[in-house]
């Protein structure tokens, strides 16, 4: 048996893979990539333990976190297009207009 | 024996893909990376007697999440994209943010400690299947967020489609009357 | 508390208060409402006075302003035999002015101000006088000075008459600065600042001293002193004396009853009233008679050779008032009062007379253009020579009654300075006689030296002028009727009149002493007049001779010892050298503005640090929020 530490620490890695992917790159798409990471790092583990605690509700959590990532990504990719319709440029550092 | 070698060739593809995703210049090169992840992911489910996730995993994320990302990123003009530069200028910091919540993670797992376990033994979700086992758990209990996530996918969709569109309608019309003038 | 006795200040106040708003409408009627007042509050002087003299005195207190641990602020009414005295010549100088200036101040500018001002002084004059307690007394010395200010100031437009103004009022808070703290000092020590508290545990004050930074003092002579100073200041005694000349820069009125009769008299008047405190201190009474002997002396030869005439009736007054405070200084308080009170009267008419004068020449005051006006203006005349006459000493006349009163206290005073002061004070009689004569023969006497201009325009003031006059002229030679010594075979009704307040003036003279004493300060003023008959009528090229031989000394007299140029190069120099390098370049330019300045400028920098932080780049944003949950989630973790 494969102890929960490991699985749960391919998770943490995962998931700071994913936020430090969200923090360093400057195309928005793949902002939103590192979040999906990050989102995947949170359902490995929630799988994991709902192995381990032999019970299905961190199952029933990943279902619905997939379902909502994918509304979510969804929606974001649509701002994703406005914003470059308007500013032609996809790179977050340059969508720059509420300089103060 | 074959589960320990199958989760550490998993957990190193992850981490590989996970680190080529966040660090190669070309975009469509970073999905596909975070593509192969998607697969070993779904390995990891079924690893963990989770097929139907597995599955899903697959079919979703793989198959549609990423084939959107896809799409989207058609709009970018990639050879110009490949001569740019990749990072923020604050990378410093992010990598001492990443680095510290890596050991703030990690210092938590020692003190994990597991409440009472549930029903579902994995003896007991091979005997109904894994699908009829989440079935009967999302028609039963989670009934009310099972609607409210499909409602969030309508609005997703509905929203999607009124961010994307492209305003022509409205243009023409305007155009008519400048022209007059 | 009788209803007269409010009236008598308050009148004048409801006065100015309705001169001064609706003045400018009424033109030239407006003053009426000034004249009826004081003349109603003459009256109730009167009254008062009658009262007094059959021993109803009062002490109330009206209104209690503050209450506040042992200290009580209260505006309240002494009538005793003193402020009887002072009323009666306040009221009535201020009733005599109101109705000249009908005549002299017509057809001037800002008529109503005039009127409304008197009003203002005559309530702060009157204040000061009845009040029971220092800080009254307070109120109504700063009052009276704000109304000199005003007054001297009246025609504002001359540069000349408001740095006049000006210059009373910043030398009279030098005074003002010591009176303040003698004040502070009487309450500190008796815990009240009502002069019945005060004065009835005075005696207790013997002896005492307080010490300051190690230093010892004793607590009478320094009470006494630091009330003294305000006295100075005041009453325009050496050093404080400069604002007194340039204070001619006023109407004559203004002269006549601020710089003459009432407002000058009134350190004269604090000195009096706080004889309980300084007849405890020796040494607080020799410096008010060396003071008073040392600025009789001073003024005396400086009026010797004024060409304006209205200077050398303000020397004089200087010269009077140091009278007055010999008087005080060696005991004889009453003796003090009694000339103050004669003094009153023949200086109000040798200024009122100065004033019919300069209207009839047109406003000349050099007396180089006059000469000869008794052919033109006799009343004037004779009323002017019963002022000079008056002044002069001689037998008979108010004058005479009390200088030599003042004078025979002071040889007799147990004061060390009492001798001193009495051989000074002979002595500026004869000068005073000879400078009041040598004004008389040469404004009066003589050919005309003015242009034809003036002497076609010369001719006798108005009734309304005239008749104050008069009435003034009765005072002069009347006046000193009350104090007729006894060795003259008078009843001195004076001295016993004011015996309850100022008691008993130490010292005592034989009569022989007296009369012998009597008969060498006449001869004084017989020399003085004789003197300046002869250099002004006899030889008048003399005069020119004379200041010839003595060139140093006539200049030393006439530019009145060079003192206001001391004062200008030794104290207002270096204060302003002093402000405007230190106090502006340092202290102002260098430190206060850097702080003000740079406090602004730190804090802008600092925003511009600040302002950084919201650069609109999504991805800085990430990394600080990044942070804070590293942080809470480093915090949750690991506890520091």
């Amino acid at each position: 048996m494969i102890p929960l530490s490991w699985y749960m620490s391919l998770a943490a890695i995962l998931f700071t893979i994913g936020a430090y992917g969200f923090l360093i790159r400057r195309n928005v798409i793949l902002m939103f990539l590192s979040i999906e990471l990050m989102l995947n790092g949170v359902n490995l583990n929630l799988v994991a333990m709902s192995h381990y605690m032999e019970s299905l509700h961190g199952q029933m959590f990943t279902f619905f976190i997939i379902a909502v990532a994918a509304a979510e990504a969804a929606i974001g990719l649509g701002i994703v297009i406005s914003v470059y319709r308007n500013r032609h440029t996809i790179h977050v550092d340059e969508i720059n207009q509420l300089q103060g | 024996m074959f589960a320990k070698f199958f989760f550490l060739y998993c957990g190193f593809v992850i981490t590989f893909c996970g680190l080529a995703a966040v660090h190669l210049r070309n975009p469509v090169h970073c999905v596909l990376g975070v593509l192969v992840l998607f697969f070993h992911m779904a390995g990891l489910y079924l690893l963990l007697n989770a097929e139907f996730l597995a599955a899903v995993q697959v079919i979703v994320y793989a198959g549609a999440i990423l084939v959107l990302y896809l799409f989207v990123l058609f709009l970018v003009d990639i050879r110009k994209e490949l001569l740019l530069p990749r990072y923020v200028d604050s990378r410093f910091a992010a990598g001492a943010f990443a680095v510290g919540l890596l050991v703030c993670l990690l210092s938590i797992l020692r003190s994990f400690v597991s409440g009472p376990h549930g029903s579902w033994s994995i003896a007991a979700v091979s005997r109904v299947t894994h699908t009829r086992a989440l079935g009967q758990e999302i028609y039963s209990s989670y009934i009310l967020p099972f609607e409210i996530v499909a409602l969030i996918l309508l609005i997703a969709v509905i929203g999607g489609m009124v961010l994307a569109r492209r305003d022509s309608a409205v243009s023409g019309e305007g155009k008519r009357p400048e022209e007059e003038k | 508390m009788p209803a007269y006795l409010l009236l008598i200040p308050f009148l004048p106040l409801a006065s100015f208060v309705f001169t001064f708003l609706l003045g400018k409408r009424l033109g030239v009627r407006c003053h009426w409402v000034p004249i009826v007042t004081v003349l109603l509050s003459f009256f109730c002087a009167l009254i008062a006075f009658n009262d007094v003299r059959h021993g109803r005195t009062l002490n109330h207190d009206l209104y209690t302003w503050i209450n506040s641990g042992n200290f009580r602020a209260s505006v309240g009414f002494l009538l005793d035999e003193l402020t009887a005295v002072m009323l009666i010549v306040v009221t009535g100088v201020s009733s005599l002015v109101h109705i000249y200036s009908i005549g002299y101040m017509k057809g001037e500018d800002g008529y109503y101000r005039f009127f409304s001002y008197l009003s203002l002084f005559t309530f702060s004059m009157l204040m000061l006088v009845l009040g029971n307690n220092f800080l009254q007394l307070f109120f109504g010395w700063e009052a009276v000075g704000l109304s000199s200010y005003l007054l001297i100031g009246f025609y504002y437009e001359k540069v000349s008459a408001a740095d006049a103004g000006k210059k009373a009022f910043i030398v009279n808070r030098f005074g003002d600065f010591g009176f303040a703290l003698g004040v502070f000092l009487v309450f500190v020590t008796f815990g009240s600042l009502h002069y019945e508290t005060v004065f009835a545990h005075a005696s207790a004050m013997a002896g005492h001293s307080f010490s300051i930074f190690g230093m010892s003092f004793d607590l009478p002579t320094t009470m006494a002193l630091l009330l003294f100073c305000g006295a100075v200041g005041k009453s325009a005694q050496l050093p404080l004396h400069v604002w007194l000349p340039d204070a001619m820069e006023g109407p004559t009125p203004v002269s006549a009853l601020i710089h003459a009769a009432t407002m000058v008299t009134a350190g004269v008047f604090l000195v009096a009233r706080c004889n309980p405190i300084f007849s405890l201190s020796m040494t607080a009474l020799n410096v008010v008679t060396v003071v008073g002997a040392v600025t009789c002396l001073f003024a005396a030869t400086i009026a010797l050779t004024q060409t304006d005439i209205k200077r050398v009736v303000a020397y004089s007054t200087v010269s009077q008032l140091a009278y007055m405070f010999i008087g005080c200084g060696v005991g004889a308080y009453g003796a003090g009062i009694f000339h103050l009170f004669t003094h009153a009267y023949f200086k109000a008419l040798l200024f009122l007379g100065c004033g019919s004068v300069i209207l009839g020449m047109h406003h000349e005051q050099d007396y180089r253009s006059m000469g000869g006006l008794k052919e033109y203006m006799p009343i004037t005349y004779i009323t002017f020579l019963l002022a000079t006459l008056s002044i002069s000493g001689v037998p008979g006349l108010a004058g005479f009654f009390s200088k030599d009163e003042i004078l025979a206290m002071a040889f007799a005073s147990p004061v060390g300075a009492g001798k001193f002061a009495w051989f000074i004070g002979t002595l500026v009689a004869g000068i005073t006689a000879f400078y009041s004569f040598r004004l008389l023969f040469l404004v009066f006497h003589g050919e005309f030296r003015g242009t034809d201009e003036q002497r076609r325009h010369v001719r006798e003031s108005p009734a309304v002028v005239t008749v104050p006059l008069l009435i003034l002229a009765v005072g002069a030679v009347a006046a000193g009727w009350f104090g007729i010594p006894h060795v003259l075979g008078g009843h001195n009704r004076w001295e016993a009149f004011l015996e309850p307040v100022v008691g008993h003036p130490p010292g005592h003279l034989s009569g022989s002493t007296e009369l012998l004493l009597m008969l060498i300060s006449i001869l004084a003023g017989a020399v003085g007049i004789a003197l300046a008959w002869y250099i002004y009528i006899f030889r008048p090229t003399l005069a020119a001779r004379v200041a010839g031989r003595v060139p140093r000394a006539y200049r030393l007299s006439l530019n009145k010892y060079f003192i206001d140029e001391i004062y200008i190069r030794g104290l207002v120099e270096p204060t302003l050298v002093f402000s405007r390098r230190v106090l502006l370049g340092i202290v102002d330019l260098g430190i206060i503005e850097k702080i003000v300045n740079g406090v602004p400028a730190a804090i802008g920098r600092f925003s511009g640090v600040l302002r950084k932080v919201q650069d609109g780049r999504v991805s800085h944003y990430l990394v600080y929020m990044a942070g804070g949950v590293l942080f809470v989630l480093g915090y949750t973790c690991f506890g520091f």
